[in-house]
């Protein structure tokens, strides 16, 4: 028995692609733990079906994107094609990485939730998710 | 039963991933459907599955040989559910969980059910959400649960019980604090595995293991996880043992104690925003802390009856 705090929500972190630096991947996964999310890390080099099927099996509020080798309008667009596949359309995605600030507002359009870059403060990062993540509660039907 | 329970429970029979992960949330977090899920749980086929534990000290393998394992029964075509538990952050509430790096190679096997869950600082009450997402996988037509959980912390440890059978994995070089949980792990325990034996100083650890086996009647295996080394004896060997239990009505008696530890897990947990209200309620603490405990319990009794 204890009066530990309560998770916020469970958040995904995947990297899809070829690239293997999870330097980012990982401060934010671990920023996001700190903060009191359950937080599950999928490693490098997933396809986006992987990232998917993990979002849907773990039940997670959110989806984030790390992506370092400037394949992100392809990759966050198979992504979220993968979730529509997996009638998860409806799982948040938001994306991080190396991304020039003209592809970014393409990428909301895609539907990516929030996009970030090196320069992004954390708590803006935080707060993002924690936003993304209540509304995904609120909105789901079971 | 209110409707969304219904279809929930409908697509998990029918095995769709979405309402596998939507029901184990629900019963996880005591959502307003969980009583009619947990209802419906009452099914046959939940009796049916074999829960194998895995646990040990981190690093050791526990992962990569359940990832071996899922493999192996995959092999077989049975369909396999895993419930990996890990620690919460006691400061945050947070968890990072990483079991799920391991296995990712059957991301795209749809009769490979993975949860990754934190213990979310219930001291035993992980037992209630895992027992609970073991049988919703179960219900969804996985014949053995793998229940993976790192053997520190009360936790963690308690989730050992769940098990039908369990199988302590142990790897050379892990230093002297495995020497200290050994002790006490290995009474809990069916078998002992040895993992990363291709490693030199993995003979001695497996010679050290034998000579503790004869001695309490546990079975030990070596494996070498990451090249599937030994996993086909393992698993047999564990399907042997799964075997005997059950002959000897053991596996019955497990159940039963498994049992009463979730009904007083899930008792704790009803009763705990209560019993947070009647703590709160006494006003400012001063005093012997469990006279004060006495007090909050007899006014919650008190204003019940």
């Amino acid at each position: 028995m204890t009066s530990q705090p309560q998770p916020h929500g469970r958040v995904l972190i995947g990297k899809p692609g070829l690239d293997g630096h999870d330097r980012g991947a990982k401060f934010v996964a671990r920023a996001l733990r700190d903060d009191g999310f359950e937080v599950i890390y999928t490693g490098i080099r997933r396809s986006a079906e992987e990232i998917a099927a993990a979002a849907v099996q773990e039940d997670v509020d959110a989806v984030g994107l790390s992506l370092l080798s400037g394949a992100h309008n392809e990759l966050f667009a198979a992504v979220l094609e993968a979730l529509r596949n997996a009638k998860a359309e409806d799982i948040p995605v938001l994306g991080g990485g190396i991304i020039p600030e003209e592809d970014i507002p393409d990428l909301k359009r895609l539907g990516l939730r929030a996009v970030f870059t090196p320069g992004t403060p954390v708590e803006e990062i935080l707060s993002a998710f924690r936003a993304a993540v209540e509304e995904h509660r609120k909105g789901r039907s079971v | 039963m209110s409707p969304g329970a219904d279809t929930l429970l409908a697509g998990v029979r029918e095995k769709d991933p979405r309402a596998i992960g939507r029901a184990i949330s629900i019963v996880e977090d005591g959502g307003p459907l969980a009583a009619s899920i947990l209802a419906a749980l009452e099914h046959p086929c939940c009796e049916a599955a074999l829960v194998i534990g895995v646990t040990g000290p981190g690093g050791a393998g526990k992962s990569t040989l359940t990832q071996a394992l899922i493999a192996h029964y995959r092999t077989e075509g049975r369909r396999i559910g895993v419930v990996a538990v890990d620690p919460s952050s006691t400061l945050s509430g947070g968890a990072l969980l990483g079991d799920r790096i391991r296995m990712m190679r059957h991301a795209l096997d749809e009769d490979v059910v993975i949860r990754s869950m934190a213990t979310r600082g219930r001291a035993g009450g992980i037992c209630a959400a895992a027992g609970a997402a073991v049988r919703v996988m179960a219900y969804s037509g996985c014949e053995i649960v793998l229940l993976e959980t790192v053997g520190v912390g009360q936790a963690e440890l308690a989730v050992v019980h769940l098990a039908d059978l369990t199988a302590l994995v142990l790897a050379p070089g892990l230093g002297d604090d495995v020497q200290a949980m050994k002790a006490g792990l290995i009474e809990l325990v069916d078998a002992i595995v040895v993992n990363k034996g291709d490693q030199p100083a993995a003979q001695a650890l497996l010679a050290e293991m034998q000579a503790v086996a004869a001695a309490t009647h546990r079975a030990v295996f070596c494996t070498s996880a990451s090249d599937g080394t030994g996993v086909a004896q393992l698993a047999a060997g564990l399907g042997e043992l799964a075997d005997t239990l059950r002959q000897s009505d053991r596996i019955a008696l497990r159940r039963q104690a498994a049992r009463s530890i979730e009904v007083m897990d899930w008792a704790l947990e009803l009763l705990r925003p209560e019993l947070k209200a009647a703590v709160a309620a006494l006003g400012p603490l001063s005093g012997e802390p469990q006279a004060l405990a006495r007090l909050a319990i007899a006014r919650l009794k008190a204003t019940e009856e």
